[in-house]
């Protein structure tokens, strides 16, 4: 009994220090106080998409490295991200503590009025990753170099099958579009081949049925590691240090850079003492190791454009792909 | 490579990793069998789980997990006739019926037993030829799939029972048409959008299975109650039946199995097909050979009927990691998920993944043998418990179904036009009903049709326009042959049969 009693005491004893001790770590974790209380990400697609990944990535590192104490999601798809964006701005005033995560997408989409908003209804807080576009061609392939597929093209443009895993007039064959204008060819003789997903263009290109890929740097890199693609040519400003190989189209003589940025956007109006609150803890974010840890995980590239610069960004954007996408026939 | 097996093996065997794929198979039948969650939703929900895990021991818990869910899809299937997964649709033709004339013990047992076997067999092919197979993935072009895809819709003549083969074939190009609401993926037009931001997506399939299937039959029990006589609900209700399958039920089942194995793991080693392609394939494949009193079972209970997709559709899951494992390249929703998950621990698959990383690579495909073992121990002594859902009373178990599929579907889109959407679709699928037309064949027509139209249309920019193709590509040429026997079939037997009853007469 005594034994029992004894036993119990410790029971409690422990019990008693878990108690203190989780009491204290609040406590400390309270001192410690995080610099935005909660933001809640609003999600403009499913799960296990990119959108998707950005957001919980992006969540995740604010909230490990203690600089935002809470993080929610909500996924809303529906109308290519449309349906996410008009919630937004019908529900602005709930949505102070709102963030949306996009990309390239909405500016494509509004140009070709998939919806009917654009970046400008929304408050562009900051851009936080970006992925350049990559010409790829199978191992087998006879194009050694971009300069060799630039001259078949110029040649016969029927025989140069690019693919891409999105719609015709979307990211994939824009990327290809300015790169054959920027080397003096005709963008509307591209003949784009569209699969409805990355992965698929990718077995097409495997299976010697597209003799080019456009595709993002991050899809492509595995498998040009593994040999069984290369990679021609990036449409970044410098080489990446994941394929140091690579050279620019830049480097190659023909000036176009295109990326697919990732960022995220306020409410319609929110206020800039709210903006920048959200901006310091993205500064702080890129520093730690929560973010690096998901950064090299997901295999981003960091792109930090904050605020206005953001928006001056978009409209640059918004200006190449609508005079592409006008050149190409797909907008009047 | 026996090295490799063997790391794998002590590896998978590990008691963390064996209590790891007990809880996923659980945890997946339980997720699957609610309507309208599938392995998608299963595993992106285990992905914050397994952040802190080893790689092995998370790529394990989602196999068990994906396992899990496809089989739970295949009792709600069964038992209520709301596919919580695209891959189990084929199931409920034959599960259900047998399910209403209170075998639904049995059902879940045959269910059980195909599984393990699907993925028993399949995983044994992966465990051989994954390497040497990832070639064979690389072999198809647009031009094939459209031919697979066409083979595929010889299928609908399994639901012309009934001398419907007209409705059968209405409902299907009433599925064709449906498929091509949304952007075309060819051009990038929107089609029968009506302008709503809502439609640009198309339909998804998993509304349009709930919404005719589940929540149309939910109604048709309330409109249709007088017409079912009292002895057969009770039967269905009071009874399981036995769970006991006979030898001469196996003996019937062995060679479907057998066939469906191999077919649904080739078709999910293709990165554009996948369980429920496999699923609908083996179904029309079993129907089309066999004969006699037994085809014409199909969709009333047939046993073969339900172990053909049921099969299928569980060799495909493990047919789809091999694309997945070897190139890297996700061929289906689900491998995606798995892409992401492999991605978030550092692991990059591609055909280096088991030389630098045998252990994560040998581990998971054992895994999934390890995980078929415990679904099929886990499930059965479960079935008798399981299937007492059905015991309760309709006025409960109708709004339960109802409210589960409404739910589901929203859960996966969070979009409430979905709702709506899903409501209007099954005032139509009941009207549908009352006339006797067959709500298969559209699903059928549905699910095949934008695959074969982008095929098509990718074959056609491909090939500068012209259709030669069809004859030069010796695998479209092949695909379509069949095809076109599998078709011509019931005409030769015909005429044969005509000859034979002319000799007797002469």
């Amino acid at each position: 009994m005594k034994k029992i009693k004894k036993i119990w005491h410790r029971v409690l004893l422990f019990a008693s220090i878990g108690v203190l001790s989780v009491v204290a770590g609040v406590a400390f974790n309270s001192v410690q106080a995080a610099d935005i209380e909660k933001i809640h990400f609003l999600i403009p697609g499913g799960a296990g998409g990119g959108w998707d990944g950005t957001a919980r990535g992006t969540g995740e590192a604010l909230t490990k490295s203690g600089l935002v104490k809470h993080a929610s999601y909500e996924n809303m798809s529906g109308g290519g991200g449309g349906k996410a964006i008009g919630y937004m701005i019908e529900t602005a005033q709930r949505q102070q503590g709102t963030l949306m995560v996009n990309s390239t997408p909405i500016v494509v989409r509004s140009i070709t009025k998939v919806f009917p908003y654009s970046f400008r209804d929304l408050t562009p807080v900051a851009g936080i990753i970006a992925d350049s576009a990559v010409f790829a061609v199978n191992k087998d392939s006879k194009f050694q170099s971009w300069t060799e597929v630039v001259a078949a093209f110029k040649d016969s443009p029927r025989k140069v099958t690019v693919g891409g895993g999105s719609v015709p007039g979307d990211l994939d064959h824009i990327a290809a579009a300015l790169a054959m204008q920027a080397a003096g060819g005709n963008p509307k003789k591209v003949r784009y081949i569209p699969y409805d997903a990355g992965g698929k263009a990718m077995a097409g290109l495997l299976t010697g049925e597209i003799k080019v890929l456009s595709t993002g740097f991050g899809e492509a890199l595995e498998l040009a590691k593994n040999g069984q693609i290369r990679i021609l040519a990036i449409t970044a400003e410098t080489r990446s240090k994941d394929a140091p190989e690579v050279p620019t189209l830049k480097e190659l003589g023909y000036d176009m850079t295109f990326a697919n940025w990732r960022g995220f956007f306020g409410p319609p109006g929110l206020s800039d003492d709210h903006v920048n609150k959200y901006l310091s803890v993205m500064e702080k974010m890129y520093d730690t190791s929560a973010w690096e840890t998901v950064r090299s995980r997901r295999g981003w590239s960091n792109q930090y454009v904050p605020g206005s610069q953001f928006t001056a960004f978009l409209e640059k954007q918004e200006k190449a792909i609508s005079g592409m996408l006008k050149e190409l026939g797909f907008l009047k | 490579m026996l090295e490799g097996i063997y790391t794998g093996l002590t590896t998978a065997f590990l008691p963390l990793n064996l209590l790891l794929v007990f809880v996923g198979c659980f945890a997946g039948t339980f997720i699957g069998m609610l309507p309208g969650l599938g392995p998608i939703s299963a595993i992106a929900l285990m992905i914050p789980i397994t952040y802190g895990f080893n790689p092995s021991s998370g790529m394990i818990l989602m196999a068990g997990v994906y396992y899990g869910a496809i089989f739970g899809g295949s009792t709600s299937s069964i038992l209520i006739n709301a596919p919580g997964v695209a891959g189990t649709v084929a199931t409920s033709f034959d599960g259900y019926p047998m399910a209403q004339q209170g075998k639904a013990g049995k059902a879940l047992a045959l269910a059980a037993y195909s599984s393990f076997s699907g993925g028993t067999i399949a995983a044994i092919f992966l465990l051989i030829a994954a390497p040497a197979l990832a070639s064979v993935s690389l072999s198809f072009q647009s031009s094939d799939y459209f031919a697979l895809m066409v083979l595929g819709l010889t299928a609908v003549s399994a639901f012309a029972g009934k001398g419907g083969f007209l409705k059968a074939s209405i409902m299907t190009l009433f599925g064709l048409m449906i498929a091509t609401i949304g952007t075309d993926g060819s051009s990038g037009v929107q089609r029968f959008t009506f302008g709503r931001l809502d439609l640009i997506d198309g339909i998804s399939f998993l509304l349009l299975a709930m919404a005719t299937f589940a929540l149309s039959e939910a109604l048709m029990v309330i409109l249709k109650k007088d017409k079912v006589s009292k002895k057969a609900e009770e039967a269905a209700q009071g009874n399981l039946g036995s769970l006991k399958v006979s030898k001469e039920e196996v003996k019937d089942i062995a060679p479907t199995i057998g066939r469906s194995s191999v077919l649904g793991f080739f078709v999910g080693v293709l990165p554009g097909a996948g369980a429920t392609i496999a699923s609908f394939l083996a179904y029309g494949m079993e129907r089309n050979l066999s004969r006699g009193k037994e085809k014409e079972r199909f969709g009333k209970g047939s046993p073969r009927g339900l172990a053909a997709p049921e099969t299928a559709n569980n060799a495909a899951c493990s047919g789809s990691f091999v694309p997945l494992l070897t190139l890297g390249i996700p061929g289906s929703g689900t491998t995606a998920v798995m892409l992401g998950a492999l991605l978030s621990y550092g692991i990059r698959p591609g055909p280096r993944l088991f030389v630098e990383e045998p252990q994560v690579f040998w581990s998971v495909i054992i895994s999934m043998y390890v995980g078929n073992v415990m679904l099929l121990i886990l499930n059965l002594p479960l079935i008798p418990y399981i299937a007492k859902l059905l015991v309760l009373p309709r006025q409960i178990l109708t709004p339960l179904i109802l409210f589960f599929s409404l739910i589901g579907v929203y859960l996966v889109s969070f979009n409430t036009f979905d709702i709506q959407l899903m409501i209007f679709i099954a005032i139509i699928a009941l009207v549908l009903r009352i006339l006797d037309f067959p709500m298969a064949p559209m699903l059928l027509g549905f699910i095949l049709g934008r695959m074969m139209e982008e095929n098509l249309r990718r074959a056609l920019l491909i090939n500068d326009g012209s259709y030669s193709f069809l004859w030069e590509r010796p695998i479209t040429l092949t695909i379509l042959i069949i095809t076109l026997l599998t078709v011509m079939a019931p005409v030769f037997s015909y005429l044969k049969q005509k000859r034979s009853e002319k000799l007797v007469t002469a």
